[in-house]
């Protein structure tokens, strides 16, 4: 740069060739890294998914996954079709279906806040909820990590689907701390309402979209 | 020919270590600032962030020396870039495979390796005038320069933020975490504090330096 203007310029083709060389010298390392990575990288993603759903669904031992669409419900293989929804199903050792999990997603105070929840088949509510991912305040957001009595509203939340398996009976509301009148209410902490909502909405969403589609056919899951 | 004298020159202790103390990237040239704020809530992110680091940054000058020849001025830095992103690229794909929740914690600022100016400075400014070994040399004491640098702000804001350090809590169940620390603003004052640190111990060096 701060050499004098160069008298003699290098021949166009050199400068192909070299870039050339690199080029595929480079794309010849990122093929190789790839390939050897695969394998252990699916791995490790189906071990994180199956830490998640265990906790959600304790007892269980084996995860797949299935999607759920309006034409019925069957096991994921590849992409997630349009109008369709994911989900897992988790059995125990004995082969019974022990649940369902799924993933909801709302906008909390920093970013998304994507939990998982598990379904209960029997009692048609849901009975745990762990979180995937999130970026919220530490200390006030990540409340609904820790805070027992916020964990309580999902001993047996009340998610049951209307009798036209249109939507759920009762919309899934976080209201107020200390006011939880109902079992399809969550109680928020207090000081951390934003994240409370997001956990609330992004789950009445996912139910709402997920259980019409999936309770029907609840009877196909058994292994 | 400066540039010919420049690589003759052989291999001193001070090519290794002008990048863990005299150049040091983070308390001395002030480079490569946006991991160092970002990703430096823990130690252990911060000790991967900096290994990550050394290894794209030993790689790619090694690449960059080994065909410094080779490549028309030119296109040298477009080259050095494809070298630098390609090395970023294994990186990111080894690391999802070592572990997917250290992937999560450190996010995009793996792929932002890639415009890191420590790494592109290095290749462009001692790599590419400089043989293989004395390049590898000089690029590792630059990366654990970065590595102890980034590691002293996310001890620091781990202790402080979370009375944790590498996870072990140091102060029991009564200590109440100074939460602003691993906030984006503690990143600040951490720095902050350790650049007044090493500045008013390189003013005493001069002064002394002076007396003499």
């Amino acid at each position: 740069m701060n050499e004098p203007t160069p008298v003699h310029t290098t021949p166009s083709n050199k400068i192909i060739v070299t870039m050339g060389l690199v080029a595929s010298i480079c794309g010849v390392l990122i093929v190789a890294a790839y390939e050897s990575t695969q394998d252990a990288i699916a791995n490790n993603k189906r071990i994180m998914v199956e830490r998640a759903v265990f906790k959600v669904l304790p007892g269980a031992a084996k995860v797949s996954e299935y999607v759920a669409t309006p034409s019925g419900i069957q096991a994921l293989t590849g992409n997630v079709p349009d109008g369709g929804v994911k989900f897992y199903a988790a059995y125990d050792s004995a082969g019974a279906l022990k649940g369902i999990a799924a993933e909801a997603a709302g906008k909390g105070y920093a970013d998304m806040v994507r939990v998982l929840y598990g379904y209960d088949t029997q009692c048609q509510c849901i009975i745990g909820i762990g979180v995937v991912s999130m970026r919220e305040t530490p200390g006030i957001g990540d409340k609904i990590i820790t805070d027992k009595e916020f964990l309580k509203n999902f001993d047996a939340l009340d998610v049951r689907v209307n009798a036209e398996m249109s939507a759920l009976m009762n919309a899934v509301k976080v209201v107020k701390h200390g006011t939880k009148q109902n079992a399809w209410e969550i109680d928020a902490i207090a000081g951390a309402t934003v994240t409370t909502k997001a956990v609330g909405r992004g789950i009445n969403e996912s139910a709402q979209k997920l259980l019409p589609l999936l309770v029907p056919h609840v009877a196909e899951l058994k292994p | 020919m400066s540039l010919k004298k420049e690589a003759d020159e052989g291999i001193t202790f001070d090519t290794f270590m002008e990048g863990v103390w005299r150049q040091n990237p983070v308390f001395v040239m002030v480079l490569g600032m946006c991991p160092t704020l970002a990703v430096t809530v823990s130690a252990v992110n911060a000790v991967s962030m900096g290994v990550a680091t050394l290894f794209v940054l030993v790689s790619s000058c090694l690449l960059v020396s080994l065909i410094r020849n080779l490549v028309p001025k030119e296109v040298r830095i477009a080259t050095y870039i494809v070298i630098i992103a390609t090395f970023v690229t294994l990186v990111d794909y080894i690391i999802q495979a070592v572990s997917l929740s250290l992937y999560e914690a450190l996010g995009a600022f793996i792929q932002l390796i890639v415009v890191n100016c420590i790494i592109l400075g290095r290749a462009e400014a001692h790599a590419s005038k400089n043989p293989p070994l004395k390049a590898v040399i000089n690029a590792m004491g630059m990366g654990i320069g970065f590595t102890i640098g980034l590691l002293a702000l996310g001890a620091t804001r781990e202790i402080l933020g979370a009375g944790k350090l590498f996870g072990f809590s140091l102060f029991g169940e009564h200590f109440q975490p100074w939460v602003v620390m691993v906030l984006p603003p503690g990143g600040f004052f951490v720095l902050g504090g350790w650049l007044l640190l090493f500045s008013h111990m390189r003013s005493r060096s001069e002064k002394g330096a002076a007396h003499e």
